[in-house]
């Protein structure tokens, strides 16, 4: 539980075999976080302790309160599980659409829901929402990916609506092209950051009380540019 | 819904704040918790998260203020647990008695100088403001009304308990003789750390009242010098003019808005700090009035906002006599660290007393500092491994960060107050965010670092 010195103390990792999200934890462990409980699709001993099992996709009240229960108060949920899924025209296979949309939208929803309600109930604590700059512009490569993280965007920034004067922050990180196990093979972006530097820019926003933060953030520029260019600038990306 | 904090600021817990009207509303409240339990609160003069309830039901008990019974004649008084120090000053003094303790602000209720067994000046000859309860009405959340004084165990888990065994209602307190309303006091200096400790051991029990500051904020040879307070209450004078009145706020407060210029942050701290240590003059015999002499920072309002909105916490700690070079040792830590100490308060404790207070014999020392301070985490980590090596405590009316393993450590009779608490409150509806973070009162402790073998 954080105390004066240390606001990110306790810290749940939900998704946590994420690269982006073990950079954030190295952070905040080096700042004094003391507990990092890893929530994981069929966790295993060689998976960093403690751990528990978590599935977004079936995530429920019960299974999120159980993991709550036996850590005491949660200063910290990083949702950082997802699905990339298949890129140009293979992530039209409607397959896709659903593991992608079940993955990053509707269950990232769900967990969303029930963790806000959660910290809610403590009357204080802070969720990181892992969503994407491919949810402010598609790319005619991976805009099924870019939808569900619209999906979950849109659902974040109004649920931070509902959320004022809760104690309770949610804060939307629109990372670019990050270097990972998931992007590896795929042709960088311009503006690329590794996973260490993205977890330097989120526990930066950590500290400021932003509400949704670009990573790196002079993408924030690179995206309000974006957003006003003709959609056909975009067709080749 | 409000966001409540201590005195130092730090960790803005969102809870239901609500003022009981009296005993009944308290024993209702007590019976119908909220899933987050009940913490409750005097005057919000404890500087960590002793009084927060974060996502629970703060109950704010200052509205307890009826005196139930004055003996004038015995100097013994019962009043209500909401009364203020101010107050209770305000109504005894004109008949010749005052407070038996009195910690650094009269802005704190009888209650919550219960709950965290305060102290004063004069702890090396006359110990916390628990020795001199004869009496207390706790309201259990089982839903009993106990009468308890000294020597039962729900007394000794209730004085310095933190609250956390039932709401002290009322309480029955011995008060002191004194002559006048005014102190005679003997200010001295040293020129560094070790010469205040000496002085303070050889002048100290010539005195009901002694107390150092020590300077934190001065480089090179001037960190450590000290002015030695010391006195007592002055003899009838011929016609001393009438106190006072102590139950008044004062004339200045610090405005809300100073928060965006941490005033104790600027190098103002180390001028207004060398022109405290220059002005100071040995002297003998000087009349200082009550609230001079007990609370002089009582005469600026709102004071913790000087901080600034970064807040600042209080590290107060005792180690036994034998360990005075410990306050050495961690003077010198934190000054290494580059921690920012705008005020230090060094001196020694009598008698023991309750089951987890803050209590001696020993050294004490309480440090101020200024947040946010990079690597002070790890530091003051270091430093409770030291203090509770010793055999000393951590004041936890004062703390904010202490890990509940050095917890543990520092407190020999913890398990016992425990057994003794859940007895009170077996469904253990009063809880405080400093009671989660130290985990007093779940049992099963959650899981990770703190608690690694389940």
């Amino acid at each position: 539980m954080r105390d004066a010195l240390t606001p990110f103390s306790t810290v749940l990792v939900l998704g946590g075999r994420s690269e982006i999200a073990a950079a954030t934890v190295a952070l905040l462990r080096r700042r004094g976080a003391r507990t990092v409980v890893h929530g994981l699709r069929a966790p295993s001993g060689s998976d960093p302790q403690p751990a528990v099992a978590f599935d977004a996709a079936t995530a429920t009240k019960d299974s999120i309160d159980a993991i709550f229960d036996a850590h005491g108060d949660v200063d910290l949920v990083l949702l950082a599980f997802g699905s990339l899924g298949a890129a140009a025209d293979g992530q039209l296979d409607p397959a896709n659409i659903d593991e992608v949309m079940t993955a990053n939208a509707t269950g990232a929803m769900r967990v969303l829901a029930l963790v806000a309600a959660r910290l809610r109930a403590q009357g204080h604590g802070t969720v990181v929402v892992f969503s994407s700059v491919a949810a402010v512009r598609p790319r005619a490569s991976n805009f099924v990916y870019g939808a569900s993280k619209a999906a979950i965007d849109a659902f974040a920034r109004g649920l931070q609506l509902t959320l004022v004067d809760t104690g309770v922050r949610v804060l939307v990180v629109r990372p670019g092209f990050v270097h990972t196990k998931m992007t590896r093979g795929l042709k960088a972006a311009p503006f690329s950051v590794s996973a260490d530097e993205a977890a330097a820019a989120i526990v930066a926003a950590l500290d400021g009380d932003a509400d949704v933060v670009y990573v790196p953030r002079l993408l924030r520029f690179v995206a309000a540019l974006l957003r006003v260019l003709p959609a056909r600038a975009m067709r080749a990306s | 819904m409000t966001f409540v904090t201590g005195w130092g600021r730090t960790t803005p817990a969102r809870a239901d704040v609500w003022s009981p009207g009296g005993r009944e509303e308290i024993a209702e409240a007590l019976a119908q918790p909220p899933p987050r339990g009940i913490v409750l609160r005097g005057l919000g003069r404890s500087y960590g998260d002793v009084a927060s309830n974060s996502g629970g039901l703060v109950l704010d008990l200052t509205g307890l203020t009826r005196v139930l019974a004055f003996d004038a004649e015995v100097g013994v008084v019962t009043v209500e647990a909401g009364l203020s120090l101010a107050a209770l000053a305000d109504l005894v003094l004109p008949h010749g008695w005052f407070l038996p303790v009195s910690p650094g602000t009269r802005w704190v209720t009888v209650g919550g100088a219960i709950a965290n067994d305060v102290h004063g000046k004069n702890h090396h000859v006359d110990g916390s403001f628990g020795h001199h309860v004869e009496r207390l009405t706790l309201a259990t959340p089982r839903g009993e009304m106990l009468s308890l004084g000294p020597g039962s165990d729900e007394f000794d888990a209730t004085v310095g308990g933190l609250g956390l065994t039932g709401a002290v209602l009322d309480a029955t307190i011995r008060l002191l003789r004194v002559e006048s309303a005014e102190m005679t006091v003997d200010v001295e200096t040293a020129s560094s750390l070790d010469g205040a400790i000496e002085r303070l051991e050889a002048t100290d029990a010539s005195y009901r009242y002694s107390v150092a500051w020590i300077d934190t904020v001065s480089r090179g040879a001037r960190f450590g010098r000290g002015v030695l307070m010391q006195g007592d209450h002055a003899p009838a004078g011929e016609a001393a003019p009438a106190p006072p009145p102590l139950d008044r706020p004062p004339r200045l407060s610090v405005p809300s808005r100073i928060s965006a210029a941490p005033a104790l942050r600027s190098p103002a701290l180390e001028v207004f700090n060398e022109l405290y240590f220059r002005r100071a003059r040995p002297q003998r015999g000087r009349r200082e009035s009550i609230p001079a002499f007990f609370y002089p920072l009582d005469a600026l309002g709102e004071w913790n906002r000087l901080y600034g909105s970064g807040g600042f916490l209080q590290y107060q700690f005792v180690v036994p006599h034998e360990s005075v070079g410990l306050v050495g040792e961690i003077l010198g830590r934190l000054r290494a660290a580059g921690v920012r100490m705008p005020l230090t308060v060094l001196k020694r404790f009598g008698r023991s007393h309750g089951l987890i207070a803050f209590t001696g014999p020993g050294w004490t020392a309480a440090i101020d500092v200024a947040l946010p301070a990079p690597g002070l985490g790890p530091v003051l980590d270091e430093i409770d491994g030291l203090v509770a090596d010793a055999g000393g405590s951590v004041y936890l009316a004062k703390d904010a960060r202490l890990r509940p393993d050095t917890l543990r450590r520092m407190l020999p009779r913890l398990d016992e107050w425990r057994r003794i608490r859940d007895a009170l409150d077996p469904d253990r509806v009063l809880r405080s965010d400093l009671a989660r973070r130290l985990h007093l009162v779940e049992d099963r402790q959650p899981l990770g670092v703190d608690n690694p073998q389940r």
